[in-house]
């Protein structure tokens, strides 16, 4: 048995993918610029990625570990396309505040 | 077994050129649209011209019924079946087309006079800018009407029915821009939905009757029950004679036959004169087993025919319009064939019927060539001297017109005689209808000779127009069919009932009073004789007698020229008020209706209204309502496990799990 496993119990872990998740929440429910908020997802996701890792660790289950790269795939993807578009709305608009860009059409 | 006679060529054919002039026709070169156009009839009737070798090459076949065929026999009715159409619990309706002697005489004549009438149309429409979709028209229509004739159950003959109806709406209404045209259509095609609606009632009924819509199967039931006669019977012929009446212009349903003239003028010739309006007398003859036991719908049928016979006549006498003579004059010989029908002569019915479909669809050929000349005029009172101008035109015009008379020893004469005859032997009854159809013999040779003598005798009435002579692809059909108006008949009645005879039953007038037919024979060319004098003299001689008749009996003639005002009434009885009660009457149902509707948009109108709220667009908004309703799913599953088992949670936290 690792270290990791044997000192730090899985429910610290819980509690620091809920506090992270919480944060990125939070965040992207106040925050009006874009790219914060885009911030807060990516914490949100990597919460939830911990918390999958831990498990994983925990039930010597592989699948969670698997599903974590899928997660980062995503988000990596995510991130490509979400800055593109922050980007050309940023040069039609001159804006990044999401309260005026609240109409579909650009 | 029969030698395969690929009969399904007969309306594919046509329908193929259908598609080819429909869908690609506007982007064709006009000589390719007019090969397509013409090829389609010409194999159709090359199809029917084999049948007809291979029939003609098995004597004796068509007389005995029950003998014993050498080996290598032909069989007729020949049977095709080319799939099943219906297949629910009792009821079969299959895809078959059944060629039998009456199914052949009819594809002779649809196939024979239709491919002439395309060929005359080739040069008759020449200029038209919807040349393609006439031909793409023509085609379907051929394709209907040899559907209607092949078919081997009722059903599939109504599919036929319907469809020669449609092509002659469309047809009708082929110069769609002109109003007059556009209408006529339309009245066209809402009269005979009346007609069609008491044939399909008719159709019901024999199902429920007979359990098959099959002609044969009818056929045999009936032949096994010879008890069963009358009551329904009567009710179900009468039903096929309301369909009958609609699709052959016979009263009271014929208003629309003259209004149809709209058409251009070889739709005429082809449709509303020689093939589709002669469905009906088709249809009787199908069905005369059934007729045959229902004499009351049988007697219905000869007083219909000599009703209308005599009713059109006198119209043709006073009109003008030199298509709408040709028009009425069709319905008046239309009436001759039901009363031979109704006198169970359907064998000299339809002997008038294919020489009709000769005279008739030449008359309105070579009127069309006068048209033609005439620069579309059509009112007789501004020809005149044609005579001259128009040779070909003129003399197979006179051929036409001495067969229409009744004349020997043209076409006509054999037939019309046929049928007085086979009248005058029915009895009492069928003594009266002899003498109306006499009355109407001599009027049709007025009328005729009338036409003949306005047209083509004294000065031209008109000074700007230069007739000239058609060309040669409508006067070659001219030619043929005054030939045939010549000879059509010297096959005699005798022959033809005999050939006949397997399909619809011997000719009862075919029997063994010669003395009687002679005499009957001359008296009627000799009252058409008298029809031809009377015309003579007022239209010839002393030209300024009509007018004075009119002057002196002005009531007379206005009932004649105005047609008996029937379009008049039937607009006053039947048309107004039903658009009153579709207008006020059902305003109740519409409002209801309209109501019911409005509560519906209302309520979706209103809750939009409230649920569009929620549809905010503000990004941050939607995010707190998910996060929102995510905490509060979560809260309740915690709540729930708080509640169960705090303990457990609770030492599992402290333990670190």
């Amino acid at each position: 048995m690792s270290l990791l496993a044997h000192d730090v119990p899985l429910t610290w872990y819980l509690l620091l993918s809920a506090v992270l998740f919480s944060l990125g929440v939070v965040g992207f429910l106040i925050k009006r610029n874009i790219i914060t908020m885009f911030m807060s997802i990516e914490l949100m996701l990597n919460a939830v990625n911990l918390s999958f890792v831990a498990f994983a660790y925990q039930w010597h289950e592989v699948k969670g570990q698997i599903f974590v790269f899928f997660v980062m795939m995503v988000a990596a993807a995510e991130a490509a396309v979400g800055l593109a578009i922050i980007i050309a709305v940023f040069r039609v608009r001159a804006t990044l505040a999401v309260d005026r860009i609240n109409l579909m059409k650009l | 077994m029969n030698q395969p006679l690929h009969l399904w060529l007969i309306p594919l054919l046509p329908f193929a050129g259908f598609l080819l002039n429909g869908i690609l026709g506007g982007r064709l070169p006009r000589w390719l649209v007019s090969t397509i156009g013409l090829l389609a009839p010409l194999g159709a009737l090359a199809v029917v011209f084999n049948a007809t070798v291979v029939v003609a090459s098995h004597p004796g076949i068509t007389l005995c019924k029950g003998c014993a065929y050498p080996q290598g026999s032909f069989f007729l009715p020949n049977v095709e079946m080319l799939g099943h159409w219906i297949n629910l619990g009792s009821l079969h309706v299959d895809f078959s087309f059944v060629l039998d002697q009456l199914s052949l005489v009819m594809l002779l004549v649809v196939t024979g006079v239709g491919f002439l009438i395309h060929v005359y149309s080739v040069g008759y429409m020449h200029d038209d800018p919807g040349y393609a979709r006439y031909f793409s028209y023509l085609n379907l229509f051929l394709f209907f009407m040899t559907t209607l004739v092949l078919a081997g159950n009722v059903l599939l003959m109504f599919v036929g029915w319907e469809g020669v109806g449609l092509a002659s709406y469309l047809l009708i209404g082929f110069w769609f821009q002109k109003q007059s045209a556009a209408a006529a259509g339309k009245k066209a095609f809402i009269v005979n939905r009346i007609g069609d609606f008491g044939f399909l009632i008719g159709i019901f009924l024999l199902l429920a009757n007979f359990g098959t819509l099959t002609f044969s199967e009818i056929s045999s039931k009936l032949a096994a029950s010879p008890a069963f006669t009358g009551g329904v019977l009567t009710v179900i012929c009468l039903c096929l004679l309301v369909g009958a009446a609609g699709k052959s212009a016979q009263l009271p349903l014929y208003v629309w036959l003259p209004d149809a003239m709209e058409g251009p003028t070889p739709v005429s010739a082809l449709i509303h004169a020689a093939t589709m309006v002669t469905a009906g007398v088709y249809l009787i003859a199908r069905t005369h087993f059934l007729f045959d036991r229902a004499p009351i719908a049988l007697a219905t049928v000869a007083i219909v025919g000599a009703a209308t016979a005599l009713f059109a006549a006198t119209i043709g006498l006073a009109q003008n319009d030199i298509k709408r003579v040709l028009a009425y004059s069709t319905i008046s010989q239309l009436g001759y064939m039901f009363l031979a029908c109704g006198v169970a002569a359907y064998s000299a019915a339809i002997f008038h019927l294919v020489t009709h479909a000769f005279f008739k669809a030449l008359l309105f050929l070579a009127a069309g060539s006068v048209i033609h000349a005439m620069g579309g005029e059509q009112d007789m009172r501004k020809m005149g001297g044609l005579r001259k101008k128009l040779p070909v035109t003129f003399w197979t015009m006179t051929v036409a017109v001495f067969t229409i008379a009744g004349f020997p020893p043209m076409a006509a004469f054999f037939s019309k005689d046929a049928i007085l005859y086979a009248a005058f032997v029915q009895g009492t009854g069928g003594k009266i209808l002899w003498f109306v159809g006499l009355l109407t013999a001599m009027l049709t040779a007025l009328y005729m000779f009338r036409l003949w003598y306005m047209t083509f005798f004294g000065e031209l009435r008109t000074a700007d127009v230069h007739p000239h002579e058609s060309p040669w692809s409508m006067r070659a059909p001219l030619i043929i069919l005054a030939l045939l108006s010549i000879c059509g008949g010297w096959i005699g009645i005798e022959r033809f009932s005999a050939f006949l005879a397997p399909s619809v039953g011997l000719h009862p007038a075919v029997s063994t009073t010669p003395h009687l037919e002679l005499i009957l024979t001359i008296v009627a060319v000799l009252v058409a004789l008298e029809g031809w004098l009377i015309a003579d003299k007022y239209y010839r001689r002393k030209t300024e007698r009509p007018a004075q008749l009119a002057a002196a009996l002005p009531a007379g003639h206005k009932l004649l020229a105005n047609k008996y005002y029937v379009d008049e009434i039937y607009d006053a009885v039947l048309v107004k008020p039903l658009f009153a009660f579709s207008r006020y009457g059902l305003g109740g149902i519409d409002f209801l209706l309209t109501g019911a509707a409005w509560l519906l948009a209302g309520t979706a109108n209103l809750s939009g209204a409230i649920l569009q709220r929620w549809q905010s667009g503000n990004l941050r908004s939607y995010a707190a309502w998910l996060t929102a309703a995510a905490a509060a799913i979560l809260l309740f599953v915690l709540i729930g496990h708080l509640f169960a088992e705090p303990h457990r949670i609770m030492v599992n936290l402290l333990r670190g799990y």
